[in-house]
């Protein structure tokens, strides 16, 4: 079994987000950088299911050296070598090329994605890699099982879920529920210094689209409070201000 | 050029969000004037495709191919792409469902197409360059994302628009597309799905609860308010890990971002990875027992107040409205 993990470095989840240059970068000062929480839990059905030997793990990243933290964890968390493509992550269809490029010529069982990145939001990467690789893929999967040449995975859907049964290779967008995130301990930690990180070149992939500037959403007035023993005033104001019932 | 807009169904029946990607695609036909043609896959009666018609299409073509019954991501995808150059539509848009966010990345890629995932606004045309809105940083930010490409596709979030009537007679074309076997290799094995509820991603109202109602057991006041309301029920990260409610009702920066009309958060502190998945609802109410509470801070309206106590006066409250 040969598994890749696509993983992205994002914004701790309790940073403040702002805006440097008129609103056109997101500015990285004091921002702490972490694994994507959905690619934790890929790297962790990854380790349960190639961990100890029964397999490898290849953890990807695309970006610059300043991710080599994030990547050095997925290492001590259970990843066995780490590729990182040398550019900055320009969208999600600039990545997909840059890990399709690589992937193909590496013949994985399974790529694992998270379900989106909590940066921006796209759950693209994944869908993008499978089309490139011309092969299935899943978002949003709930659970995930190997079988032989096959993966069963659960699928949300709206208001219930989907059982499907995928013939290997796949990429699928891991969400809650695969597995649990995994802390590294002492002996990954040490051990993932010497692991291999190998670096590579990117390919050069036209963009379709680019972020022209940001804004943060307006703050709302301040709260209006209803007493407890007054409810009926909440509905009142719910139908007749707000608008909403 | 033209406009394809892939209206999604649900065991046969079309999903709200589906009309508004539909009412979506007819604005900017007319903004820009260009036809609209929707596409309908699956077993989907005429009377369902005719009805499409109410919000002002004048055809749909429908894709009604034994194998296509069930939805399988690779197939629906090359199928969209095809239909898309047959009509050679410039534009195509779909919604950001569960099964869109599958669909448009790989249909963009069949079409060396720009993709606008997660569209909270319509584009602002210049020429070729389409400038669109989306959500980022879950929600605490909004990037204005340029499209430059020639041909387009634009994920529509859901509750963006409404689905705004406009009735005209439509015509149904049926079509045959090539399937490629390779495309249909997966298998669905079960679907579970309750019909009976509203679907969180689509709801107007969402009552969602948090650790302060301190049990699952206490959770019949959550789910009679909500049916009360016709809402969808959600819940607070702690709260499904503990699993107190399934994981698909978690919302927040790690689980699912909603933007309803109307968003009631009772017994939820307002943690900020919280607050990433819910702060562009149209209105918030928070009900706490803790006048201190972070999330009284990004309220619209609140009650300070012991959940076990409001809500069942909250509830007749409702009640009372609708009966009168
Ligand atoms: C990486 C990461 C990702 C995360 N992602 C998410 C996410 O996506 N979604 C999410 O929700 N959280 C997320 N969290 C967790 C988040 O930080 C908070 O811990 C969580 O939201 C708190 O849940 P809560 O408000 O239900 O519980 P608590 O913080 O325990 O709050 C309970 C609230 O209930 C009130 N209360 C108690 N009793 C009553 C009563 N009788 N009547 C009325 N009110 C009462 C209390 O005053 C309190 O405000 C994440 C955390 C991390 C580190
Ligand atoms: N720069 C990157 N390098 C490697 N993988 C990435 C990168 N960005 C995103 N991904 C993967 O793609 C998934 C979905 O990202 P997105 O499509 O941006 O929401 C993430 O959960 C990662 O697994």
């Amino acid at each position: 079994m040969k598994i890749l993990v696509c993983i992205s470095n994002v914004p701790d989840t309790t940073s403040k987000i702002t805006f440097t240059d008129n609103n056109t970068a997101f500015n990285t000062t004091g921002i702490q950088y972490i694994i994507n929480p959905y690619d934790e839990i890929a790297l962790a059905r990854a380790v349960e299911l190639a961990g100890n030997g029964q397999g490898t793990i290849t953890v990807i990243h695309v970006g610059d050296v300043s991710a080599e933290p994030t990547i050095r964890k997925a290492l001590a968390i259970g990843a066995d070598n780490a590729i990182r493509i040398d550019a900055p992550p320009r969208d999600a269809w600039f990545v997909a090329h840059q890990i399709a490029s690589y992937a193909k010529a590496q013949d994985f069982d399974l790529i694992l994605t998270g379900r989106e990145s909590i940066d921006y939001n796209g759950s693209l990467v994944q869908g993008y890699i499978a089309e490139l690789l011309g092969i299935p893929s899943i978002s949003i999967a709930k659970k995930l099982d190997i079988n032989g040449t096959n993966a069963t995975v659960e699928r949300e859907i709206e208001g219930g879920k989907e059982v499907i049964q995928v013939p290997l290779p796949a990429v699928v967008g891991t969400a809650e529920g695969v597995a649990e995130p995994k802390i590294p301990n002492m002996r990954g930690i040490m051990g993932a210094r010497s692991k291999p990180l190998d670096v590579i070149a990117a390919i050069d992939i036209p963009a379709l689209s680019h972020i022209t500037h940001f804004d943060t959403p307006s703050p709302r007035g301040n709260v209006k409070l209803v007493d407890k023993d007054d409810v009926a005033q909440l509905v009142e104001l719910l139908h007749s201000e707000a608008k909403v019932i | 050029m033209a406009i394809l807009v892939y209206i999604e169904n649900i065991a046969g029946a079309f999903k709200k969000s589906g009309y508004e990607a539909v009412s979506y695609a007819k604005t900017i036909g007319d903004a820009t004037g260009q036809p609209v043609t929707a596409l309908s896959i699956g077993k989907v009666d005429a009377t369902s495709l005719e009805n499409i018609g109410r919000y002002g299409v004048k055809k749909v073509i429908a894709v009604n191919t034994e194998q296509l019954h069930q939805f399988v991501n690779q197939a629906y995808a090359a199928v969209i792409a095809e239909v898309a150059k047959s009509i050679q539509a410039t534009t195509i848009v779909l919604s950001n469902s569960f099964s869109g966010k599958g669909l448009a990345p790989r249909i963009a890629a069949k079409l060396d197409a720009a993709l606008a995932d997660g569209a909270i606004t319509l584009p602002t045309i210049t020429g070729e360059a389409w400038e669109i809105k989306k959500s980022a940083f879950s929600g605490k930010a909004i990037a204005t994302q340029e499209l430059t490409a020639p041909i387009k596709v634009i994920a529509l979030t859901p509750n963006t628009v409404e689905a705004v009537e406009a009735p005209t007679a439509i015509e149904v074309e049926p079509f045959e597309p090539q399937i490629a076997a390779t495309d249909l290799t997966s298998v669905i094995q079960d679907i579970v799905q309750a019909t009976d509820k509203i679907p969180l991603p689509e709801a107007n109202i969402v009552v969602s609860a948090g650790r302060g109602l301190k049990g699952p057991e206490n959770w019949g006041i959550i789910e009679e308010l909500a049916d009360v309301l016709g809402a969808a029920t959600a819940c607070s990260k702690p709260v499904s890990d503990a699993g107190w409610r399934p994981h698909e009702e978690h919302v927040g920066q790690t689980g699912l971002a909603v933007s309803p009309n109307l968003y009631i958060a009772i017994g939820i502190s307002g943690a900020i990875q919280h607050l990433a998945g819910v702060s562009s609802s149209k209105t918030i109410v928070v009900i706490n027992n803790d006048p201190e509470a972070p999330f009284f801070k990004v309220a619209d309206y609140g009650i300070v107040g012991d959940a076990f106590d409001v809500i069942p006066k909250l509830i007749d409250a409702f009640k009372a409205y609708k009966n009168h």
